[in-house]
């Protein structure tokens, strides 16, 4: 032990020094290395892809020497795009007010691929097709929503907890207890005590991690992946409970035809009339695919300002699958199914 | 609107009654409806051509109506009283020499002869699914449906079928097999019926034999199998279910051949080409893709803006093929000029167009062809097809010549 001590101290100095030594070797060989090396990096930077094919950092096999040269790269990069957003910025400036506009940042939501499915508001087919769909009864004002929680069976603590507050988010909503009962055979009874939405919630590991909703009387079924639940507890600077005013309902981006059916099903759940006095509100929000949803509380401080508190869970869905009829996996239509390696293949390309 | 009727290679029919036709060539779908007097209860419940020339649809619909629409003139010239609402959906329509054939989900098989004299009827027994005419023998009709096993009618001797059906053998749990025959086709130049189950099994059976039981039995996919469709090839069926999957099963060791890619919804009409490997899809994502057979690439995807219900494909050859001839050609030829197949060539006008049929063409009868798409009105003569093969062939030379 002792004699590691000494040595410690010894194999101390001795690391130092040989890390130096390596530095120097490294830097003695760079220097060595270098002009050929960037003489051949820059040569392949200007030339692109030159002939006969020249050095490239993937032929270096010690993986510290590959790693640093890499990073010497990154660093040359990096100088010329600073060396050349600094010259553009004089430039800008040198013209003043005749400079051309600034160009607009490429996002995947700009470079979205054009969907063919996106709907026309002055589309009469379409609007026909909607005014006479499944949800037509709640949108004429015939019948309103009445919603049934449940959960898979054997639901833990966080589950049950994410069940109740929905409960308070959505009005007229109550959660029952599943008691291992088969979805088709509550759907009849659900229909008889007029409910309107039946949602299930799906549990795996003690998370939340799944979502059917499906309407009552005949209406469609959609099977969404659940994440990102935040109960109440866990957010930030939150306000108090949600009280039992009718929310407002905001449904972002839902331009296609699945989008506009998803969209239809959300506000559905909903009653028509938002007590504004409550002033809260419920934000479906779709973003590439994603669905978020978020509770508030607004207040206007003044005509141009507003302030929010967020109450209430969050939680992000994903379509999975819609089916045309109430729940039947096995035996139903369906109108629309991710399949992963068709739909999936292109960042750019979104089906809601 | 003839225009446009004339031009439509496809027809769609859909959940909110439109009648939608497509030009796949001009990439364009055209609605046939009266747009202000829809309802959901004109929704199109089955389609077939009314006549072998392929110039009438015969939309049968929800409220028990069926309509004539007329591909020549674009408008619905006749409509029929054939059932109501309460009898169930219509499952089949055919046509027998000019009597019309109907079938209903509760059963009833109706003939309704021109001149509404008395209808024949039979009890299928409930819960039809499909009601399907034989093509090379149109007397002969199959139906099928939940717990309504395969039988085979023939009309002229309506009281009992010809041939019933048996279920399978209990399986390995010694538990009855059920019965969920939800589409029925003929094989061509034989006497076999294929049929495909809700419980993803599909099966051949041949009435010529002594055994009532299936020849050949196999399953694909978990879902159930919706429609089927027999290509132009023998020894193969293109199935769909209502998860999306279409694939092609051989129908010799009963293996999948392939599968073919493309549909996010449940596909509720599917229909072959009688000669070329083409085949249109159509489902509940409100699109209909035309794929070929020979490679399973997709050559055609139209967006319809309602959910789709029944396709049909009229047989004229899909490729159009193009010849360029001036005006100083004379307007009728001179020797008639028709192929084994039908093609027709004219001259005399801007740009030629010439289709062709797959009819089986008699010695009386005449094929009519029309002038290009440049002047879509133009010139309309027919030919008595009556002329050898060999007597065309220097008039398309001289025409490939002078283009």
């Amino acid at each position: 032990m002792t004699k590691m001590v000494t040595r410690k101290h010894f194999s101390d100095t001795h690391t130092t020094n040989t890390k130096n030594k390596v530095k120097k070797t490294m830097k003695r060989q760079k220097p060595f290395q270098e002009p050929v090396d960037n003489g051949s990096v820059e040569e392949s930077e200007s030339a692109g892809s030159s002939f006969p094919p020249t050095f490239s950092l993937s032929t270096i096999k010690n993986k510290q020497r590959r790693h640093l040269m890499f990073m010497k790269l990154k660093q040359e990069k990096r100088k010329q795009k600073l060396e050349l957003r600094k010259k553009r910025k004089k430039e800008r400036d040198a013209l003043g007010d005749k400079a051309p506009p600034k160009d607009v940042p490429k996002t995947i939501e700009n470079q979205r691929v054009y969907d063919e499915t996106t709907v026309d508001p002055e589309d009469e087919e379409v609007a026909f097709d909607e005014g006479t769909d499944e949800f037509s009864a709640y949108f004429n004002k015939l019948t309103n929503p009445k919603v049934l929680i449940t959960t898979s069976d054997r639901p833990r603590g966080r589950t049950v907890r994410f069940c109740e507050q929905l409960a308070t988010v959505i009005p007229n909503a109550h959660v029952y207890y599943r008691r291992g009962l088969a979805l088709k055979r509550i759907i009849p009874q659900c229909v008889s005590r007029n409910f309107t939405y039946l949602m299930v919630i799906n549990e795996d590991r003690k998370v939340p991690n799944g979502m059917v909703l499906c309407h009552l009387p005949d209406g469609p079924t959609a099977h969404f992946k659940v994440s990102s639940v935040r109960l109440r507890k866990e957010m930030k600077r939150r306000g108090k409970d949600p009280t039992e005013h009718h929310p407002e309902v905001i449904l972002n981006n839902f331009s296609t035809r699945l989008g506009h059916s998803i969209g239809r099903m959300f506000a559905a759940l909903f009653p028509h009339d938002p007590h504004f006095v409550g002033r809260q509100v419920a934000t479906f929000h779709n973003q590439r695919d994603f669905i978020f949803f978020r509770f508030h509380r607004y207040i206007f401080k003044n005509e141009k300002r507003v302030g929010i508190q967020e109450l209430g869970p969050r939680f992000t869905l994903k379509l999975r699958s819609l089916q045309k009829g109430t729940f039947d996996s096995k035996f139903g239509e369906y109108e629309w199914v991710h399949k992963r390696h068709e739909m999936d293949s292109s960042r750019r390309k979104f089906h809601l | 609107m003839a225009v446009k009727s004339q031009l439509c290679s496809v027809w769609v029919g859909s959940e909110t009654g439109i009648l939608k036709g497509v030009s796949l060539s001009k990439k364009q779908a055209f609605n046939f409806c009266e747009m202000s007097c829809l309802t959901r209860d004109q929704e199109v419940c089955t389609m077939a051509w009314g006549d072998p020339h392929e110039t009438e649809v015969l939309i049968g619909c929800l409220n028990g109506r069926v309509k004539t629409f007329s591909t020549e003139k674009g408008i619905f010239t006749e409509s029929r009283e054939c059932g109501d609402l309460s009898q169930g959906r219509f499952t089949g329509l055919a046509v027998m020499d000019s009597s019309l054939i109907t079938c209903v989900e509760s059963g009833l098989l109706k003939v309704w002869n021109e001149g509404s004299s008395n209808t024949a009827e039979i009890n299928v027994g409930t819960g039809v699914c499909r009601m399907r005419q034989n093509p090379s023998q149109r007397h002969h009709v199959a139906t099928g449906g939940k717990e309504n096993p395969l039988k085979l009618w023939d009309l002229q001797r309506p009281d009992k079928s010809i041939f019933t059906a048996k279920n399978v053998a209990n399986d390995w749990l010694d538990l009855r097999v059920p019965v969920w025959v939800r589409d029925i086709a003929f094989i061509q130049d034989s006497n076999k019926i294929v049929t495909c189950t809700g419980h993803h099994q599909v099966r051949v059976y041949d009435p010529s034999s002594p055994q009532r039981r299936p020849v050949l039995e196999t399953q694909y996919g978990e879902y159930p199998l919706t429609t089927l469709s027999l290509p132009a090839d023998q020894a193969s069926v293109v199935v769909g279910n209502t998860h999306g999957q279409l694939a092609i099963l051989d129908l010799r060791k009963g293996l999948v051949r392939g599968c073919i890619k493309g549909l996010a919804g449940g596909v509720r009409g599917l229909q072959c080409h009688p000669s070329l490997p083409v085949l249109a899809s159509c489902g509940l994502d409100r699109f209909l893709r035309v794929h070929s057979l020979k490679d399973r690439t997709l050559q055609h995807k139209v967006y319809m803006k309602s959910r789709l219900n029944c396709v049909l494909l009229s047989s004229r050859d899909l490729e159009l093929l193009w010849l360029h001839i001036p005006q100083s050609w004379p307007a009728k030829p001179k020797l008639p000029l028709i192929t084994k197949r039908g093609v027709c060539a004219f001259f005399g006008v801007q740009g030629l167009y010439i289709s062709g049929s797959n009819l089986p063409v008699s010695s009386q009868s005449s094929v009519s062809c029309k002038a290009g798409t440049a002047d879509p009105g133009g010139p309309e003569v027919t030919v008595p097809a009556s002329a050898p093969a060999w007597k065309i062939l220097p008039w398309l030379l001289l025409a490939v010549w002078w283009n």
